[in-house]
């Protein structure tokens, strides 16, 4: 029936590729296991072998932001259903789903934030909705994240983690990519700076917009940033895929992005470039 | 039945006329032979026609690019390579005259026979055509050329050389340029929309799109491998994620539907192109009216309110 084609899907994936399923703290690379305190206080990088798990957006901003100045925005903002979308269930029950499982409203947390002493935007991606994946909400947020940012005049960090667009809102998940593009090009004509953090993984529709368009894109080590995922490339093209296809240290090594910065690192490193860019007298 | 149909249909044909206001797309001038294809459209959107479109944009007869470039442009004058590297076949981009005036064309270039479809790769680009793509706009704006883009790709190029060349950060570079561009910008969607290899070229101020085309954020076996884990359902994943004319009309998305030939763009390349070149001039002509700064906010404006959430 369906002729064999090139396979252009970009979009999430259901996990970031577990060869077995291994509880979630255990280390995928060294198998040490550990409490979800103890992962915390270590901002989920393994104390044993570096390996740096993914991190939920609110343990996210927690790590950056100064104690008790982030001031969530658009906190009520929901996806809708303009599809009636179906596939093994209904989106709205997949939504429902992933609201209780992770306490979010959506793939994206906005706010006004604090860090090191400078004022900023913020916006961090949870990959743990619906494998971050972005619909008209995550597209709505991120947009008015870049407007907040150029009414203050501060800096937009934003920390990316998503498997793309959201299939289940069609084709109106694809126009998330000339939205917050666009959103992105408004907050720049405004004198704004858009710092993008890639964690993983970022790819397909995430990577095809904001998060590339950074002045300035970093990403935390071993995180997956490609447009099209190992395996689609590895069907489409037979090809025998470089051990670190689509890592951030490879898109270093081509010029991609500017530094891979390590977790403990990432706050330090942020506070640097956000007073590097703010306006005198902030 | 009947009554509940009708009252269904005129609904839409409603939806679609305040559409049509609201967005200043003047279609064709044969207003009634369109309302006759939205008629038709409408009373068959069944998860058949949607399909119906799928197997017509991919038609192995459709029309690509080059040649609707032939039948529209006096002049053309194809430019090439993106500066850096190399020349993508996937994506063709020159200047040439259309109505009298020097314009720019863009547009992913898929091949006839065997030899040629490798050599296009299918309509599917690799970063190098996507900078080459953004070197043409870049010229067009210097130049205050229209931009006319026709996309036809089944989705930019998954591959380990495109990736270690950027494809996502010229995918979304494109989008950004396109986002900066002072020009009357036009896109039409002639086969088929896939994925952000797609919308990174089409921005535009106006989005037109072919009565069969397709315009989607994944392909149907993409979308059927993930969510029902079996490329065979492609033909349920269409349907439910409806990437036809229509709908993307609805959900407004494109700003317009350019006929097509009665059974599909391949059946009258000529009628096909005739009918392209029409909705391209009206539509030029009402954006060269506003000022290039002006239709740079309003573009952006147009793709910053897409999207249904609550």
């Amino acid at each position: 029936m369906s002729s064999p084609r090139i396979d252009v899907s970009i979009e999430h994936r259901d996990a970031p590729e577990p060869p077995e399923r291994k509880h979630p703290n255990t280390c995928p690379r060294c198998d040490s296991h550990y409490r979800d305190d103890e992962l915390d206080a270590a901002l989920w990088v393994c104390p044993h072998c570096g390996h740096h798990f993914p991190m939920k957006a609110r343990a996210r901003i927690a790590s950056l932001v100064d104690d008790g100045a982030f001031v969530e925005e658009a906190a009520d903002l929901r996806s809708e259903d303009p599809l009636g979308f179906f596939d093994l269930r209904p989106y709205p029950e997949r939504l429902a789903e992933a609201e209780l499982k992770t306490g979010l409203g959506e793939a994206m947390v906005i706010g006004q934030a604090r860090i090191d002493g400078t004022a900023c935007e913020l916006s961090v991606m949870d990959f743990s909705f619906m494998g971050g994946s972005m619909g008209s909400a995550v597209g709505e947020k991120f947009s008015r994240a870049c407007d907040s940012a150029a009414e203050r005049g501060v800096p937009l960090l934003s920390v990316s983690a998503s498997g793309g667009a959201r299939m289940q809102e069609g084709i109106l998940a694809l126009m998330q990519l000339p939205k917050t593009v666009a959103a992105v090009e408004d907050l720049k004509d405004s004198g704004g700076a858009l710092i993008s953090v890639i964690a993983h993984p970022t790819t397909g529709g995430v990577l095809a917009s904001f998060a590339s368009l950074g002045d300035i894109v970093l990403a935390e080590p071993n995180a997956l940033m490609s447009f099209a995922g190992p395996r689609v490339v590895q069907q489409t093209t037979r090809e025998k895929l470089p051990d670190d296809f689509g890592l951030s240290e490879s898109n270093y090594r081509f010029g991609h992005i500017d530094r891979v910065v390590p977790r403990p690192e990432l706050r330090s490193c942020v506070a640097r470039l956000l007073r590097l860019f703010a306006k005198n007298g902030d | 039945m009947a009554t509940e149909h009708e009252l269904h249909v005129r609904h839409r044909l409603a939806r679609l006329r305040t559409l049509k206001l609201l967005g200043g797309a003047r279609l064709s001038a044969e207003v009634e032979k369109l309302q006759r294809q939205l008629e038709r459209l409408a009373e068959e959107t069944t998860d058949e026609d949607i399909w119906r479109s799928v197997e017509l944009a991919r038609h192995q007869d459709r029309p690509y690019t080059l040649d609707y470039v032939e039948r529209l442009l006096d002049d053309w004058f194809e430019l090439h390579g993106d500066r850096g590297r190399a020349d993508d076949h996937a994506i063709v981009a020159g200047i040439g005259r259309f109505d009298g005036r020097t314009v720019a064309v863009v547009g992913q270039q898929k091949g006839r026979d065997i030899k040629d479809r490798i050599d296009r790769n299918f309509g599917s680009a690799h970063p190098e055509g996507y900078r080459k793509a953004m070197r043409v706009m870049e010229l067009a704006n210097r130049h205050d050329f229209p931009l006319i883009t026709l996309v036809d790709t089944p989705g930019a190029y998954p591959g380990v050389a495109a990736e270690q060349h950027g494809q996502g950060g010229a995918i979304a570079r494109s989008h950004a340029l396109m986002a900066r561009l002072e020009i009357p910008t036009v896109a039409c969607i002639i086969g088929e929309g896939g994925s952000g290899g797609a919308s990174a070229l089409a921005l535009t101020d106006r989005v037109l799109m072919q009565e069969h085309a397709i315009y989607s954020v994944i392909s149907p076996e993409g979308c059927a491998a993930i969510l029902w884990r079996d490329a065979g359902e492609a033909k349920k994943a269409a349907a439910a994620f409806k990437p036809d004319a229509l709908h993307c009309l609805e959900l407004g998305v494109v700003d317009a539907i350019v006929p097509e030939p009665e059974g599909g763009a391949h059946n009258d390349p000529d009628e096909a192109g005739r009918l392209l070149g029409e909705s391209v001039r009206e539509t030029l002509e009402e954006l060269e009216a506003v000022p290039g700064d002006e239709l740079k906010r309003r573009r952006r404006a147009r793709f910053r309110s897409l999207g249904v959430f609550a």
